[in-house]
């Protein structure tokens, strides 16, 4: 029954341009995917490893601002400056990683923390390179391939779409693989990981790697999507935000990212015109969920479809 | 070597308002293990209670900051009772999201009720006091005293009366302290209380010499935390020695270095200090 659901979602989403007339709309569904892939790149790293990375957003700046300056300031075509963004999210991941998971539980979050705010301080700062609060504008679209062309909001749709999907494939694959089997064993039992001979520190590494490879995608996707950026997009504010999302979507499953971020940006649109007291509603709601439904959406479905279909 | 002992005088303003945010925060964390990251949204609600206790119902300065520590205190004591104190068997994790629940919910609602704008906080105490070629204001030396009365007046209440010790009891052994007959749950809800009434006083302190805005949470929380962990999570007299070592660092880097990358500094330093050593300076035990 969840095939049939994941089938029905991509038709859905594959028909979206076809079913909504308006390009307004469009945009808002583009840019929660974007939202999206950053929050199963958290998802990772919460969701299975049990590691709160509260730096995530710098990551997905990295990603971005490296998209939106190799391409104005060095010329390079979208493709290989997506390519290098993803390279540059994930080498500082690594060393980022290197350091900050010998930290644990409450020590990890400060820590990535620390290190998000000094990421987005330089992007503040450094305003030779990144414009400083106004950022980059007039990032080009992507190159065509052949006849395809992905100047206007459908093919960028579709682009967004595709990201997506590769983030997706990307998160099922891992869920399956021994290595993702791993990282839920080390969030169960670390020590009982260690001693059937898993590596933990670099299982953990991995997880971390991954997780800031997808934050570095959506990076760039944004940068792409929007032609332009600014420091405001990878402050702590929006990696607590894409933690909101997942904690509702449900956090380590694998619809959960995708789900939360939806509802939410759903919502925020019906809640036109008081939109940004939104958070009145969020906050609280994020207080009970931990409390009486950490589960979230998809968790708890999964929780009450168990019970007659077998996965 | 003038321009040092005006950095330094800065630094000690600084670092004495910082101390009363950390204290707060250490206190919180060595009692419950619990990282508060809405500390300092606590601090901005304080500033704006105070705030609108001289502007508006003109009560005067002190009145006002006992007004807003007062008010900050029911709400640390509504907060230990409805968020924290349930998820307090749960994963550390979950506790950090609350936090962060009650962080966006503080933020929107001084937006909604006080407007997004910064705002100034007049100072009744704004003249120039010149002493052995340093320049200060009023303001500024009253930091240093008040912050100083605040932290005598915390350790004596710590260690020299049977409630605080109680406090002490439960930080350093909590089942020791439920066995022993103290009301744990008592002493969380006086810890919340405590620490949210400090940091009142420590923005309404600031506000007069800066500006009050609902994000002005975000920076202090970020700086508290690298203080704490500088001075050993949980530990008062580390919060306390911690502040004012980040403050001067911040002082002298601002003006012999860059004063764009001032705000930085403290995160440099956390990193590095959980870079060679990733239980923290000063950890108790493991």
């Amino acid at each position: 029954m969840r095939r049939v659901l994941w089938i029905l979602a991509a038709a859905v989403a594959v028909a979206l341009p076809f079913l909504v007339p308006k390009s307004f709309y469009l945009q808002i569904i583009a840019s929660a995917y974007i939202t999206a892939i950053a929050v199963y790149g958290l998802n990772v790293i919460l969701g299975y490893t049990g590691l709160l990375n509260l730096g995530h957003a710098a990551f997905f700046g990295i990603g971005a601002y490296a998209v939106a300056l190799l391409q104005t300031k060095a010329g390079w075509p979208f493709w290989p400056a997506l390519l290098a963004g993803c390279v540059a999210s994930v080498v500082l991941g690594a060393l980022v990683g290197m350091v900050s998971l010998r930290t644990r539980g409450n020590y990890f979050a400060i820590f990535t923390a620390a290190v998000g705010v000094m990421i987005a301080i330089v992007f503040t700062n450094w305003q030779d390179l990144t414009g400083g609060n106004i950022g980059i504008v007039n990032i080009p679209p992507p190159p065509p391939i052949g006849s395809l062309t992905f100047d206007g909001d459908v093919p960028k749709y579709y682009l967004v779409l595709a990201a997506l999907a590769l983030t997706i494939l990307i998160c099922v694959l891992v869920r399956n693989s021994l290595i993702g089997r791993t990282f839920v064993a080390i969030a169960d039992n670390e020590d009982l990981a260690r001693a059937t001979g898993v590596n933990v520190a670099r299982v953990r590494l991995t997880a971390f790697m991954l997780s800031t490879f997808l934050a570095g995608l959506a990076g760039g996707m944004f940068a792409m999507y929007n032609g332009n950026l600014g420091p405001d997009q990878t402050g702590l504010d929006i990696t607590f935000e894409q933690l909101l999302y997942l904690v509702i979507g449900g956090i380590g499953t694998i619809a959960g990212p995708l789900v939360g971020t939806l509802v939410l940006v759903e919502i925020s649109q019906q809640l036109q015109g008081v939109e940004q007291y939104r958070f009145l509603i969020f906050g609280p709601m994020l207080v009970l969920l931990v409390r009486f439904f950490p589960l979230g959406i998809v968790g708890g479905f999964n929780r009450l479809t168990a019970r007659w279909v077998r996965p | 070597m003038h321009l040092f002992f005006q950095e330094l005088l800065n630094g000690l303003v600084v670092g004495s308002l910082y101390a009363l945010v950390a204290l707060g925060l250490a206190l919180i964390y060595g009692t419950m293990q619990v990282p508060n990251f809405a500390h300092g949204h606590l601090y901005m609600l304080g500033a704006y209670v105070a705030f609108f206790g001289v502007t508006v119902a003109h009560i005067g300065y002190w009145p006002a900051m006992l007004l807003a520590i007062v008010v900050l205190a029911l709400v640390g004591i509504l907060l230990e009772r409805l968020v924290f104190r349930p998820l307090s068997n749960a994963p550390e994790v979950n506790t950090i999201i609350a936090a962060v629940g009650v962080l966006f919910f503080l933020q929107t609602l001084a937006q909604v009720w006080f407007g997004g704008d910064y705002r100034v906080f007049p100072s009744p105490y704004d003249r120039v006091v010149h002493f052995a070629g340093l320049v200060a204001t009023q303001q500024q030396l009253i930091i240093i005293v008040a912050a100083a009365v605040l932290m005598i007046a915390l350790f004596w209440f710590l260690k020299r009366t049977l409630t605080g010790a109680t406090i002490e009891a439960v930080a350093q052994n909590r089942a020791g302290a439920a066995l022993v007959g103290i009301d744990t749950n008592r002493v969380s809800m006086m810890v919340f209380a405590i620490s949210a009434g400090l940091a009142a006083a420590a923005a309404t302190l600031i506000a007069s010499i800066s500006l009050i805005s609902p994000s002005m949470g975000f920076t202090v929380i970020l700086k508290a935390f690298a203080i704490i962990v500088l001075g050993g999570m949980g530990s008062v007299p580390g919060a306390i020695i911690g502040a004012y070592i980040l403050a001067f660092a911040e002082s002298f880097a601002g003006t012999y270095i860059s004063s764009n990358y001032q705000d930085a500094i403290a995160f440099g330093v956390l990193v590095l200090i959980l870079t060679f050593k990733p239980t923290g300076l000063f950890a108790k035990g493991t």
